[in-house]
Formats: C-alpha cells, structure tokens, sequence
C-alpha cells in the first residue's frame, strides 16, 4: 500500500497545457487504428488512388488539349480585309480599333504590296504574275486571337467596325477541339463528383469503424474529460494519413504511367501531337493531389465523427 | 460537492425516473446509496456526470449547475469526478499503467509527471507489482483496483462508485471498500452506489435510500429505512 503522500498535494492536474507527448499519443493513436483495421484502410487508399488516377488522367488530357488548342490559337489568324477605297493610311488608323476587339491579342497590319508578295512568293512560277499589281489586292490585318472558343463573337465584332470589308477564319479544327475540351471538361466534372463522394463515403465509413472498435475507449475518454478535440485528433489524423498515403501513391503513378505514355508518342517521329512533359506539371498537380487526398481523409474523418460519434 | 434540489427526470418515452429527489453531499463527506433496481440511482449517477439533464430542478456537482453547464465546460467538470464502475472498464490493450496514464494523458499531462502520478496512485491502491500487466491477467478486485486508480489519479474532488463490488467476492468487496474509504479520509468526497448490505453496514456511514424516483430514507451512522438486497 502507499505510504503518507496526501492526494489532495496533487493540485497541477486542472491547469495543465496540452503537451508535445499528446502529439505523439495522437500520431501513435492513429497509426495503430489504421493497422487496426487493415482491409478498411487498404479500401480507402484504393479509393483515393482510383479517385485521384482518374481525375489526374482527366486534368492531364485537359492539360494536353488546351496545350494543343493554345497552338491553334498561335496559328488561327483571322485575315480582316479592308475597304478597298480606304487609303494605306486610313487603313492603318483602324489598327487601334481592330486591338480593342474583344479576344484579341494583337494585331499585324499588312499592305497591298506585302501581301503582294506573299501571294506571289507562295508560288513556284514567279513569272506568270509579273503583271500583277498591288491594287488587286486589299491592306489588310492579321489578328491573333486569345481563347479559340470565342473566335465567333471576335468576328461578329470585327465586321461591324467601319472600313473592314470582310472577315476570314479557319474555325474547323478549332472548332472540333473546343467542342472536344467542353465534353472532356464536363464528363470530368461528372466523374470527379461521382468519385469524391465515392471516396468520402468509403473514408468515413473507414473511420466509423475505427471509432466502433474503440467505443468503450471513448466513452473511457469522455469520462475522465477529454475535450472533443482530443478525442477527435486520432481519427482525423488516421483519416489523413490514409489520404496522403492514397494522394503520394497516385502521383507516382500517374507520373510512371503519363512518363511512358510521352515517351511511347515520342517515338513516333510524325506523329503530330507531342504531349505536355510531366514536369510542366507535376507541380500543380502534386499540390492538387495533396489538397484532395488531405480533403478526403480529414473530411471523411470529420463526417464520421460529426454523425456517428457525437462529442 | 453535491446538491440536488428537487430534481425530476421524465426520459422521452415517459418514463419518470426521479420526482423531486432533493439532497446534498458536502465535501468530504462519504455516502452510500441504496434502492432496488429502476429506483432511480443510475439517473442521479448519469446526472453527476453530465450524461443527461434534469427535466426540472437544479442539480450542483463541484460547483457547475448541470442545467446550465455547455458541452466546452463539460469535460472540465468531468475532470473533477472519478467515475468507478462495476463492470471496471479497462481497455484491454493497455497494460495498468497505460489504463491510469490514460487519464492524465487525456487532459495533456505531461509524460514526467505522469510516472510519477502514475507511479503513486499505484501504490495507493497496492498494485505497484502490476505495473506492466494487462487487465486480463489480474483478479476482479484488482481490475477494480486499476479502475480506482484510474478513477483517483486526476485528483478528483468527488468519486462516485456505482455499484464497485458487484462483481467481486465479499472478501475483495471489503477491501475494495476499505480503499474508498481511506481515499475519503484523504479529503475526497465518495459516493457509493451499492446493493450489498454486509458493505453498508460495516462502514456506519450516510445512507441515502431511493425508491421510485423518491428519496425514502437518508441517515447517518448507517442507519437507513430500507431493506437492502
């Protein structure tokens, strides 16, 4: 038995701070709680690499499309063609005019002889147009535009300026690719969606378990008066391991499987595409995948224990 | 320090658990509870610890109305009690000394003062050999032991125990009893809630007995109006 120490000499308990030792009481708490229960945690890891493989293949598709349409939009120019009356001059006042259009990036002013020779240098037989002049053809401007999607309203606005006889663009393949970026973006929304309550459905059930099987551990905790937050700490920190687990294991994938991809298309020498390199992206990509895989395992987390745990 | 003053309980299936219970335990003090099965007694224990909220009247344990109390101060009151049960509720995957650090670990005692804590409420309770053992390898009373420890290291200024013999024989039942008694002399209220009349009547102590919600009998020196099972 004990010898003479009074309890009530004991007087530090009440005042006491949390301490780095609860830190690792919560990490050791957490870890344990995953192996606890293994096949749930391996599930919601599956998950998540799943969730993030397939939002990752989308986003790099996405990436790899506008890249492909950004080139467009470098190569789309819009010819405006100006009155013919109009002097070099007067022509080259329109300049300011034709810039202000919405979408448009910038504007390259193109006299009649220039254009001139343009047309004679795209021939191989000079000397059938010796006779040409300057005055069959119109000054005119190349305009590069901003986003292809919007190339329509841009030359809406261009034929309603004063002095601008007609407007040409080549819309076909850009077209085709911001009709296929809108369906890509949009199933991938779908997808995602479907996925991410999927993914949280699966972690906070992940949870749930974890806090069935350590019940009588909690209502222990309650009794002796630990706050929510103690209490929450181990499952939150179990929900985000689980995540960041989930989010590091598909990144590496996503990066060894987009690394093969790119360098199977490289070997095609005239193959037309060449895909977006990884390291253009890993970055945002990286932090994305950390960003979800931290939302699902703290969220998941956070629901389990906001519905089942009550505190 | 307890008062409860004209406390009813009607649970949401109608249920009338307490009709105006009225009582008060003043700090070190040491009292019994005595009264037969659906009496009333584990509403007035799940009052004390804040499990549920008195429909009328007004219950005070250590200085918080119960009524009033948010759930942010309740682990603060919490802290103030050591809770015994008969069941004991030992996690079976610590060993003693991790089941009573528990309790210092909860509200964030550091590690240093938790051997030492640890270590002497150990010794208080005689199981300063079984530091590393789990509960599946000690006997009834000492699991009941283990609990007391736990129950006491936090320096609670209020124990309740309910019914913290009842799985023990009548021999580890007394010293069980003697533990919370010598814990009471040391400046701890206790209150035990108990069936054994042999306990009750060896410690000539405040009996409180409750019968249909109501108190029927409260007296000193062990003396009650009731036939205890």
């Amino acid at each position: 038995m004990a010898g003479e120490l009074l309890v009530t000499e004991w007087t530090g308990i009440t005042t006491m701070k949390s301490s780095k030792n609860q830190t690792g009481y919560f990490l050791k708490e957490g870890f344990t709680s995953i192996f606890a229960h293994g096949l749930m945690s391996f599930a919601s890891i599956c998950i998540i690499i799943a969730f993030l493989m397939i939002m990752g293949s989308f986003i790099l598709l996405a990436v790899n499309i506008n890249s492909i349409v950004g080139d467009l939009e470098n190569d789309n120019i819009i010819l405006a063609y100006i009155d013919e009356y109009l002097s070099e001059i007067e022509a080259r006042a329109l300049e300011r005019e034709l810039a202000r259009t919405t979408n448009v990036s910038r504007v390259n002013f193109i006299t009649r002889e220039q254009a001139m020779h343009s047309f004679i240098g795209r021939h191989d037989d000079t000397d059938r147009f010796a006779d040409v002049d300057p005055t069959w053809f119109r000054h005119r401007y190349e305009i590069f535009v901003e986003d292809v999607a919007l190339i329509e309203y841009t030359l809406q606005e261009m034929r309603g300026i004063y002095g601008v006889e007609r407007v040409n663009a080549n819309l076909t393949i850009a077209s085709a690719l911001v009709t296929f970026r809108s369906i890509v973006t949009g199933v991938s929304l779908v997808i995602i969606a479907v996925l991410l309550a999927i993914s949280l459905f699966i972690m906070s059930n992940t949870i749930k378990l974890a806090i069935y099987e350590r019940r009588e551990e909690i209502s222990i905790m309650r009794m002796v008066g630990a706050t929510n937050s103690f209490i929450r700490w181990p499952f939150t920190i179990e929900g985000f391991i689980l995540g960041s687990m989930g989010a590091l294991s598909a990144f590496i994938m996503i990066w060894s499987v987009y690394g093969f991809l790119a360098g199977r298309v490289y070997e095609f020498e005239n193959f037309f595409i060449n895909l977006v390199p990884f390291s253009n992206v890993y970055v945002g990509l990286f932090l994305l995948f950390g960003a979800i895989g931290f939302g699902v395992g703290v969220g998941g987390s956070a629901l389990a224990l906001n519905k089942y745990l009550k505190v | 320090m307890i008062r409860l003053t004209d406390v009813f309980k009607v649970y949401a299936n109608g249920t009338k658990a307490l009709k105006g219970v009225s009582f008060t335990l003043e700090t070190g003090e040491f009292a019994f509870m005595v009264g037969p099965s659906g009496s009333g007694k584990s509403s007035i224990i799940k009052l004390l610890t804040g499990e549920i909220a008195p429909t009328d009247g007004q219950v005070i344990v250590n200085g918080y109305d119960m009524e009033k109390i948010t759930m942010r101060k309740m682990p603060f009151l919490r802290r103030t009690i050591g809770v015994i049960f008969q069941d004991f509720r030992l996690i079976d995957k610590k060993s003693v000394f991790e089941n009573v650090a528990f309790a210092m670990r909860v509200i964030g005692t550091p590690n240093k003062e938790i051997r030492q804590r640890v270590s002497y409420v150990l010794e208080l309770v005689g199981l300063e050999n079984k530091v590393n053992a789990r509960p599946d390898e000690l006997s009834g009373g000492e699991q009941q032991r283990v609990a007391i420890a736990r129950a006491l290291v936090n320096n609670p200024s209020l124990i309740i125990a309910d019914e913290p013999t009842g799985n023990l024989d009548p021999a580890r039942s007394l010293e069980i009893l003697l533990l919370l008694e010598k814990i009471n002399e040391l400046g701890t209220t206790v209150l035990i809630v108990t069936h054994e009349k042999p306990l009750v009547d060896r410690l000539s102590k405040r009996v409180i007995a409750i019968d249909g919600g109501r108190i029927i009998s409260d007296g000193m020196d062990g003396y009650y109006n009731y036939e205890v099972e």
